[in-house]
């Protein structure tokens, strides 16, 4: 079957791109292993809740138009959300379609599926940034007997054992699953290396309004400092909740959560953290503030400090003041299980050309693929800016990439 | 010209760290480095290591002389005290290391150093070396660092310097981590 672009993927990226593509009636098609939201259907925890206020749920062409636009998405109100999107850009979707192989046909790529090869000009890889847990080779020293789970597998408390958990990790996820298993009557040890802290609200309003309005979000790949730090970054330790609710690590030592440093290491069943927790929090709670006096900034500089509440600092985090449990002997502490909340990474195993830096990474810059001409990736973090890991970020990286991508196929016609 | 005008000095090259670091991630290889030491016993607990040479960059390099350290338990230790103890060099080196930073870190974010002194402590139940307790670790139970500084930055600004300092240390890492080590019998 030969098409013109085909779109790997129809999660909220492959959409916009899919909608982009048709509004220049360049044709296409979008392939599914699953079908439209696979991954907010299939691979989200039962409690998870969107970082990211509703009203920030926008893909080119549709807006958030709920009730509650100050609130925190389901994972099943965003593939709702996303399904209908789909519907109504009428994307060319071929659900039940993995892609198996993508390979050069010298000026173009064939894209091998389970349903039979595609042959296409340009391939747009939006199979999502979150496909397999990232989770360091201390996992395989866990001893028997011990459950090992990511976030990928969890569900909710009841998928691990009675008895005690050490979550390894404190993103987002990690916080969020620590304080809910925690709640469920099992004693969690969370384990912080590097970590983001933020405030979810700020002088009375969301973080995210403030990172959207001072054009944080907008911040662009060739901007930033340091991208591929940038782009490894932990994700911020925010939950949606109805009551806009900070949580930290010490929110989390109050309830009874004990925090050690960094998993460094796990031998014989005893794991060691590192001493180096002070400084992790010190780190975090010194960006953080950094972060607010550049928010404090902007208002003044947009005019807006009237509206807004005083402005004010975190306090710095007490834990970073106790000492540490450095080590702990898992049996003996009765933890049953291990959550590797230690991020996520892309499966791209099917995508066999050397597109790869050696540490595994797929090599692009703005989403352009390097060295694979007519090859775009979008949904990764910070793909074209801040906002790119955000599904608030594919109307702007969407439009941008399809006018190179169209660039690209102009140019290829006339060769 | 003004204090501001001057240009920032503390005799790092920070251009050349930045280039290096630039180059050694294309060329992984070169960034495996070795560090070696050796050390003579001489009598008693007094010992000395000698510190020559170490492999990095594809090649093995000499330092540019021979660098000798004596180490010794104190008198109360019923020793001659001929040299510093191994964990007073254990903090020296941390000491050294965390400097060494808040210099580089310095340099790289334009603030002029005007004097940096570290203190530090490292606490210690003998009775864990001395095989009194099994419950006891030979080691530190905490050690506390104290940087005065004295730069062009706000308190905030040094405060970040010195935990950057942290986050980049190799001997910070060291200590505050797990490393596998092996001791064989020549
Ligand atoms: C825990 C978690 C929390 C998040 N929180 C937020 C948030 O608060 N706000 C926000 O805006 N975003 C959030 N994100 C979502 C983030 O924006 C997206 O993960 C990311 O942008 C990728 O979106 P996507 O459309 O590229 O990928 P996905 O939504 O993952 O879609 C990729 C699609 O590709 C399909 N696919 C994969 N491989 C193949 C193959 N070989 N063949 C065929 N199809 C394939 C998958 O089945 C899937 O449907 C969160 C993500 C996670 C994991």
């Amino acid at each position: 079957m030969h098409t013109t672009v085909v779109i790997i993927g129809a999660g909220h990226a492959g959409l916009a791109m899919s909608r982009r593509l048709t509004e220049r009636s360049i044709d296409h098609v979008v392939l599914e292993r699953g079908e439209v939201a696979n991954s907010w259907r299939t691979e989200r925890w039962d409690s998870l809740r969107l970082l990211t206020p509703n009203w920030l749920t926008r893909l080119p062409g549709r807006a958030y138009a709920g009730p509650d636009p100050d609130g925190y998405a389901s994972a099943r109100e965003v593939a709702a959300f996303i399904d209908d999107y789909a519907s109504a850009v009428s994307a060319p979707v071929l659900n039940g379609t993995t892609v198996t192989a993508v390979t050069s046909t010298g000026d173009g790529y064939q894209v091998a599926t389970d349903r039979g090869p595609w042959r296409c000009a340009a391939v747009v890889i939006a199979s999502g940034a979150c496909n397999l847990a990232a989770v360091p080779p201390v996992a395989a020293d866990v001893p028997p007997g011990i459950a090992v789970h990511t976030p990928l597998t969890y569900r909710n408390p009841t998928d691990l054992e009675p008895g005690g958990v050490l979550v390894v990790g404190a993103s987002a996820t990690g916080v969020q699953l620590a304080e809910e298993i925690n709640c469920s009557g099992r004693p969690v040890t969370l384990s912080v290396g590097e970590h983001v802290r933020l405030p979810r609200t700020y002088r009375g309003r969301d973080i995210f309004w403030w990172t959207d309005r001072a054009g944080i979000l907008d911040e662009r790949h060739d901007e930033v400092d340091d991208i591929v730090r940038a782009r490894s970054l932990p994700s911020p330790q925010l939950v949606g909740t109805p009551e806009r609710r900070s949580i930290d690590l010490d929110t989390l030592a109050a309830r009874g959560i004990t925090i050690v440093g960094r998993l460094g290491g796990l031998a014989e069943g005893v794991a060691r953290f590192s001493g180096s927790l002070a400084n992790t929090c010190t780190l975090a709670d010194l960006k953080a503030n950094r972060l607010l006096a550049r928010l404090d900034d902007w208002a003044t500089s947009a005019g807006r400090d009237d509206e807004l509440g005083p402005p004010e600092r975190m306090e710095p985090t007490r834990v970073a003041g106790r000492t540490p449990l450095l080590e702990l002997d898992l049996h003996r502490a009765g933890i049953r299980s291990v959550l590797f909340a230690t991020g996520y990474r892309p499966d791209l195993s099917w995508l066999h050309l050397p597109v790869f830096d050696r540490r595994g990474r797929i090599e692009h810059c703005g989403g352009v693929v390097c060295d694979a001409p007519g090859m775009y990736v979008v949904g990764h973090g910070l793909v074209r800016r801040r906002r790119s890991s955000f599904i608030c970020g594919a109307g702007p990286d969407s439009a941008e990439l399809a006018h190179l991508l169209h660039q690209h196929l102009d140019a290829r016609a006339l060769a | 010209m003004t204090m501001t005008d001057t240009p920032v000095d503390n005799g790092v090259n920070t251009e050349a760290l930045l280039g290096a670091r630039e180059a050694l991630s294309e060329a992984p290889e070169a960034a495996a480095f070795t560090w070696r030491a050796t050390c003579s016993w001489v009598h008693g607990t007094h010992s000395t290591s000698t510190i020559e040479g170490f492999s990095g960059l594809g090649t093995d390099h000499q330092h540019k002389k021979t660098f000798t350290f004596e180490a010794d338990h104190p008198e109360c230790f019923a020793s001659q005290d001929l040299g510093a103890t191994p964990v007073e060099i254990v903090l020296a080196g941390l000491a050294s290391c965390l400097t060494a930073g808040v210099a580089a870190v310095a340099q790289h974010r334009g603030i002029q150093l005007r004097s940096v002194t570290a203190t530090l402590e490292g606490d210690m139940n003998v009775l864990g070396i001395l095989g009194a307790d099994p419950d006891v670790r030979n080691g530190f139970s905490a050690i506390r660092v104290r940087f005065d500084i004295d730069a062009n930055a706000s308190p905030d600004d040094i405060e970040a310097l010195v935990a950057q300092s942290q986050k980049r240390s190799a001997v910070f890492d060291i200590v505050t981590n797990p490393t596998a080590v092996t001791v064989e019998v020549a």
